[in-house]
């Protein structure tokens, strides 16, 4: 059987693919790559239909060994790429976004992204292990999925598709690094912050923490005080909503993210802008662009996905 | 009923009442706006979210204002499954959980096992259900302090919820009696037993 044995996960892998949909009313999120463009690029690359699950590595130092002749393709976060022969008689750098050719027994093995957080490593035919739910994304709240990678992790590949990888690289948009701006639409709960609030959400910068992960990422910066008290009933939530604790720290839902949640949102991010905000690695710094609700469509049209 | 924006994909509708809610959910199902990929009812709100290949925001809107909630027969009326949870009452916060009720534990049972129960919604974990009874005096605080770690089958009250646990977790809602049900399990489909709309009957188990 063809497939990759995980040698080392590097400090967080998961396999993901377009995420569980339709279960949301069971309180079961959507979960999926966090960078979709990324893992369907990945995909395509090997001519895997783009819902193929892949792995997705933070902060890469992934190691596997191919078992059979495996063709695979690293998207995302550019990391350091080495591949080395079974006997370790030839060790050789390869290329980010490229289709990849790996002999049985050779080792691939992912360095830290040198930007970016995340990146995705596709494997020709899929990652072909039981879906949960329609689907093989590990979800890391909700305990659904395959386990995260760990030393030994059987990678199995499926049936390899009809298509044959037409690309041998693609071009892609530079991953962002140290600061990033993100379109947010005001709301669903603007109404319970102060105008300090609203200016500091504009204005200011905040700084991407340590605790941050597929769940959310958690914000130092400014405070977001609140207008008014009392507490809010559950509500459900969409990605990128940034919700506001009262203890301060607002988290942007990324992939992850609870389905319904009891602290005020005081805006969510633009769909189009997520990709980038889950590449956003710790310290980063983030700027907020409002952007009227009305426009939020023409704006995925209007405006070349600024990476 | 309120509009509020939710980014680029999403409108929150905010109503007055659970009923509200489970009336625009009842509705939204039985006649979605083009463009719907799925819907998260809870306390006082539903959240539209909008696929994003055909979504329209606008159009969305329009189709809600134009929606008369009130002509779908709401969940309680509907011929929603019925399912019958077994409950053995010996929670650790049953004497508690009287006291702030101002019954007797007895009583406490008797008005649990009496009462026509209905999930409103789901959330907090998968299959974790929210359920609301017609018997009005179910009102009841959280635990001031919240346990790390719940056993699975726990079944709970807080506020005007009842709901079962589905697996270990962390939680603070009063623990009156535990279950031997499995009301989430993988391996069927669906995989709760406790979605929207359905409706619940405790039965005590000796």
């Amino acid at each position: 059987m063809r497939g990759l044995t995980v040698t080392d996960p590097g400090p967080s892998s998961t396999i993901q693919d377009t995420g569980r949909a339709g279960y949301a009313a069971l309180g079961v999120g959507r979960s999926g790559a966090a960078d979709g463009p990324a893992a369907a690029l990945a995909n395509r690359l090997v001519a895997n239909p783009p819902g193929a699950a892949v792995v997705e590595s933070t902060l890469g130092g992934v190691h596997v060994r191919a078992h059979g002749r495996v063709t695979v393709a690293v998207t995302g976060a550019p990391c350091p790429l080495t591949v080395a022969v079974p006997d370790a008689s030839s060790v050789h750098g390869a290329a980010m976004n490229t289709v990849l050719h790996l002999a049985d027994g050779a080792t691939l093995r992912l360095g830290r992204p040198t930007r970016g957080l995340r990146s995705y490593l596709a494997l020709r035919g899929g990652i072909d292990v039981p879906p949960v739910l329609g689907s093989r994304s590990t979800d890391l709240l909700a305990g659904l999925g395959p386990p995260a990678l760990a030393p030994g992790t059987w990678l199995p590949a499926g049936p390899p598709p009809a298509a044959f990888p037409r690309l041998d690289s693609a071009p892609v948009p530079e991953v962002p690094d140290g600061s990033i701006t993100l379109r947010a639409v005001l709301g669903p709960r603007c109404a319970w912050f102060t105008h300090e609030a609203h200016a500091s959400l504009r204005e200011s910068g905040f700084t991407v923490t340590p605790r941050s992960n597929r769940i959310g990422l958690r914000l130092d910066g400014p405070e977001l005080p609140r207008a008014r008290g009392g507490e809010l009933p559950s509500e459900g939530m969409m990605p990128g909503s940034l919700q506001v604790p009262p203890g301060g720290e607002p988290v942007l839902f990324l992939a992850d993210h609870p389905v319904t949640g009891g602290y005020p949102v005081l805006a969510v991010v633009h769909s189009a802008d997520l990709p980038r905000a889950a590449q956003a690695p710790p310290g980063c710094r983030l700027r907020f662009r409002i952007i009227e609700p009305a426009s939020a469509e023409g704006a995925v049209r209007a405006l070349p996905r600024p990476r | 009923m309120q509009i509020l924006p939710c980014g680029d994909r999403g409108l929150l509708v905010e109503l007055d009442t659970l009923q509200e809610v489970l009336n625009l959910h009842a509705a939204l199902r039985a006649d979605p706006p083009p463009g719907l990929s799925e819907l998260v009812p809870a306390a006082r709100t539903v959240l539209l979210r909008l696929d994003p290949t055909q979504c329209d925001p606008a159009g969305a809107e329009r189709h809600l204002r134009r929606l008369n909630p009130g002509s779908v027969a709401a969940p309680g009326q509907s011929k929603a499954p019925l399912v019958e949870i077994p409950v053995v009452y010996d929670g650790p916060d049953l004497p508690d959980a009287a006291r702030l009720l101002g019954m007797s534990e007895r009583d406490l049972v008797a008005a649990h096992t009496a009462a026509g129960w209905t999930v409103a919604f789901c959330g907090f974990a998968p299959g974790f259900g929210y359920l609301v009874s017609d018997d009005p005096r179910f009102q009841v605080p959280r635990r001031g302090e919240s346990r790390t770690a719940v056993p699975p089958g726990s079944v709970a009250l807080a506020g005007e919820f009842s709901g079962v646990y589905p697996r270990s977790s962390p939680g603070g809602w009063q623990l009156i009696g535990t279950t031997e049900l499995e009301v989430w399990n993988l391996d069927r489909d669906p995989p709760g037993l406790l979605r929207p709309g359905v409706h619940v009957r405790f039965r005590e188990e000796a």
